[in-house]
């Protein structure tokens, strides 16, 4: 596949430790803000082979892992109401809310459907006139843009039998908190590329300036990742705490315009709960009051719900990178893949289940093939 | 979060309204939403997140990317830090 | 789907309740339908048991059920992976698979050129594998139950002595060699799925690997396992033969053959081929000194064109099957929890 082989070549990530090694002079923390730049970590083995002083702190950038319970457990009520049809993407199917999770309940007769864009969320609603049709729109900034567009043809087209949860989270608000936090030790960000590549950087010069650190807006592939975490090191070798753009051939400092003016005109800022880690101000998006219409959240009676956190689970420790998941007790114990406590070893680019499933609780480098 | 694809657009066309097109990735083809990038034409590269297209991939940028990758070998040899 | 439906089945244009119960229009079905198919002396002797002369030596005897959506996808149907399905299982213990038996439960309503199709198919392939569909049954269920149709596949085969092999048998400096792409099959279905399509030139890869299997034993007598990956896909099948074996594995992910169309429906849904089904390949764990001859034959025959050696048997870390990754890192390779989920994160 044309720019995505290329940028994950074995011979040149060598040739990018060699160079990270050379420019390596001090011991640094870096922050990947991204889910998916956490997975590309250690499912490709880059934290294995860096040099031993570079740690990488894993951010919460996860949607799925910090959606919060309560809305895990609505989206569980709605989809349990008799001839809703609850759609969602795979990432949410095995998420565990306070007692089950929507996987569970498709077994026990609930009629969940996964999709893979919320538009085709919308053609079950135009097949389906008789039924309520809940899509379940969470995500980053960069999800946000295709629901908005779900919701505003919704409304276009009339679609009375179609609503969405939505539950969106922003980047820069979580990076200040992290920036803000007593226990921070992050030295320099890997910002998230695909959130930047629809809002642009423009909110970062101002973080960089106000904490003192790199941000380099980074990529998704090994080489990405790679020349990510370099130009970092570089910057911060030389004390420097600019914005750098690593990953130019999909990000603009402005972003896209038309994305950025439907998100707009469908969502609002408000205040959200993050799982695990608690109420960041002015961190979420929800439905705007002009499209207040198409929001489960008015249209199905979900209030007094009672919302039950594992007690042993750190999730939020390691979101904020406290933590590594192996430093967490029920880590490979009671907590797995597949009796998950918290939201972090269900999802696939949660920072327990890349270290569960990748095999970081054993000491696997030695292991070369012949 | 946010896996995005990149793919070449095959062909654009209008459905109820909307900027649809037809986006090759590797040897599959996919019905992606054009709609955020209204500038973009049959032969660009873009990356894809849930159907829709976010961005057009900047061709000249990823080359030279790689051009910077390749560079950087030659300055090791260079500096005859090669290990 | 070439089927001409035969005459006194047109008055029926869809399966009814009838067609299982057992009188005139089962029997009508039987006699117009499956025994033009399937063929042999046997069948049409429509005794309750079919009567076979098996060959003197040990028995293989496999079942398997078969309740794939949709019941036709690129490069196959329920058909084929009823018959191939077993004739495999039958294969990976070293068996010449022999005779099946074909059980049919049918969702009142389906219709017949839908159920034409689906025995034509598996004509077409019991007739490439060399065996015969020697008896069966059919039941009909109400509307609303059944999803169409679900078959039952049991099979026969005798094997020849001298064949050991088991998924207990794997030792460490053995071979790990896969007979051509991973992930083919699964993302065939894939791509019809409701809600996830995509236009693609994805075929499933089923087919029956007897003849390979043949291949492979008349290369080297030191074959110590074979296992074909269906659901759950190469990774499953490896760890369980790890666990099994006490065995660790060390794969390489470069070697992985994986089909380029493949390899970009996994991206696309966030998916690993490693994981996804296949219906028509094998892998075979075979003593270091045999690996060479074994791929050898494994590529000279139609089944096994990209048959690749992807990595050794170790003895360290029994149970976990591990791969070096393309920049030289190293993954653990955990057996599946659940089917695997599309994804967009």
């Amino acid at each position: 596949m044309k720019y995505l082989n290329e940028f994950r070549d074995g011979e040149t990530a060598q040739k990018l430790f060699r160079e990270i090694a050379r420019v390596t002079t001090k011991p640094w923390a870096l922050m990947e803000v991204c889910g998916g730049q956490t997975h590309s970590i250690i499912r490709n083995g880059i934290d294995q082979l860096l040099p031993a002083g570079i740690e990488l702190i894993h951010g919460p950038g996860c949607p799925v892992c910090v959606t919060p319970l309560e809305m895990i457990d609505k989206a569980l009520a709605i989809a349990s109401k008799p001839g809703v049809i609850f759609s969602s993407f795979g990432d949410m199917l095995r998420v565990p809310g306070s007692e089950k999770d929507l996987f569970r309940i498709k077994g026990e007769g609930a009629d969940v459907r996964i999709v893979y864009s919320p538009l085709d969320a919308l053609k079950i609603a135009r097949e389906n006139a008789g039924r309520q049709v809940v899509f379940f729109g969470i995500g980053f900034e960069t999800t946000a843009p295709a629901n908005a567009m779900a919701v505003s043809l919704a409304a276009k087209e009339r679609l009375d039998n179609f609503s969405v949860l939505i539950s969106h989270v922003l980047v820069p608000p979580a990076m200040e908190a992290i920036m803000t936090s007593p226990i921070n030790r992050v030295q320099a960000f890997l910002a998230a590329g695909h959130v930047c590549s629809v809002m642009g950087y423009w909110q970062y010069p101002l973080l960089a300036e106000r904490h003192g650190v790199p941000v380099v807006i980074t990529g998704f592939e090994p080489l990405d990742v790679l020349d990510g975490i370099r130009r970092a090191v570089i910057q911060l070798e030389a004390g420097t705490h600019e914005v750098e753009n690593a990953y130019g051939r999909v990000v603009s400092f402005e972003g896209n315009k038309p994305a950025q003016e439907m998100l707009a005109r469908v969502f609002e800022v408000t205040d959200r709960v993050w799982r695990g880690i608690g109420m960041i101000p002015k961190s979420g998006w929800r439905l705007s009051r002009e499209y207040r219409d198409y929001d489960a959240e008015y249209r199905f009676e979900v209030s007094g719900l009672v919302t039950k956190e594992s007690p042993l689970c750190r999730s939020g420790e390691v979101l904020q990178g406290a933590i590594k998941p192996t430093e967490c007790p029920a880590f490979g114990t009671v907590c797995t893949p597949r009796s998950p406590l918290g939201a972090t070893m269900v999802s696939s680019e949660g920072a327990c289940a890349a270290y569960y499933n990748y095999g970081r609780f054993v000491n696997i480098v030695d292991m070369a093939i012949a | 979060m946010c896996l995005a694809v990149p793919g070449q657009v095959k062909d654009i066309f209008e459905a109820g309204g909307t900027r649809m097109g037809r986006v090759n990735f590797g040897g599959i083809t996919k019905e992606v939403c054009l709609a955020y990038l209204p500038d973009i034409r049959v032969g660009d590269y873009t990356i894809v997140h849930v159907g829709f297209a976010i961005s057009k991939i900047d061709e000249e940028s990823a080359e030279k990317t790689l051009q910077m990758f390749h560079d950087l070998g030659l300055l090791e040899e260079e500096l005859g830090g090669v290990t | 789907m070439s089927w001409m439906c035969p005459l006194p089945l047109r008055d029926y244009p869809n399966i009814v309740i009838g067609h299982g119960g057992g009188g005139t229009l089962s029997a009508e079905l039987v006699a117009n339908l499956f025994l033009p198919a399937f063929r042999n002396a046997a069948i049409e002797s429509l005794g309750d048991s079919a009567v076979l002369r098996v060959p003197a030596g040990r028995l293989a005897f496999s079942t398997d059920s078969y309740v794939v959506r949709p019941l036709f996808f690129p490069g196959g149907s329920i058909g084929d992976l009823a018959i191939n399905g077993t004739v495999n299982d039958l294969a990976m213990s070293g068996a010449k698979p022999l005779y099946l038996s074909a059980g049919f439960i049918i969702e009142e309503g389906l219709p017949m050129s839908t159920l034409g199709g689906i025995v034509e198919a598996m004509r077409v392939a019991a007739e490439k594998a060399g065996v015969q569909i020697v008896t069966g049954d059919t039941k009909v269920v109400e509307k609303g139950h059944g999803d169409g149709c679900y078959i039952n596949t049991a099979g026969i085969g005798v094997i020849p002595e001298g064949r050991e092999v088991g998924p207990g048998r794997a030792k460490p400096g053995d071979a790990i060699i896969v007979s051509g792409t991973i992930g083919d099959h699964g993302m065939a279905v894939m791509s019809v799925r409701e809600g996830l399509e995509f236009d693609t030139v994805i075929e499933s890869d089923s087919g029956a690997l007897n003849g390979l299997v043949e291949a492979i034993f008349g290369a080297s007598d030191e074959i110590h396992v074979l296992r074909d990956p269906t659901r759950g896909g190469l990774a499953s099948s490896l760890n369980e033969i790890a666990s099994q074996s006490k065995v660790g594995m060390a794969l390489s992910e470069e070697k992985l053959p994986v089909k380029p169309d493949v390899q970009a429906a996994c991206e696309l849904l966030g998916m690993d081929p490693i994981y996804v089904a296949n219906e028509g390949k094998l892998v075979a764990i075979v003593s270091a000194g045999a690996a060479g001859s074994v791929l050898k034959a494994m590529r000279s025959h139609p089944m096994g064109g990209d048959a690749e050696i992807i990595g050794t048997v170790v003895t360290e870390r029994p149970g976990m099957v591990t791969a070096k990754t393309k920049i030289g890192g190293t993954r653990v390779i955990p057996m599946q929890i659940g089917e695997q989920l599309p994804r967009i994160c």
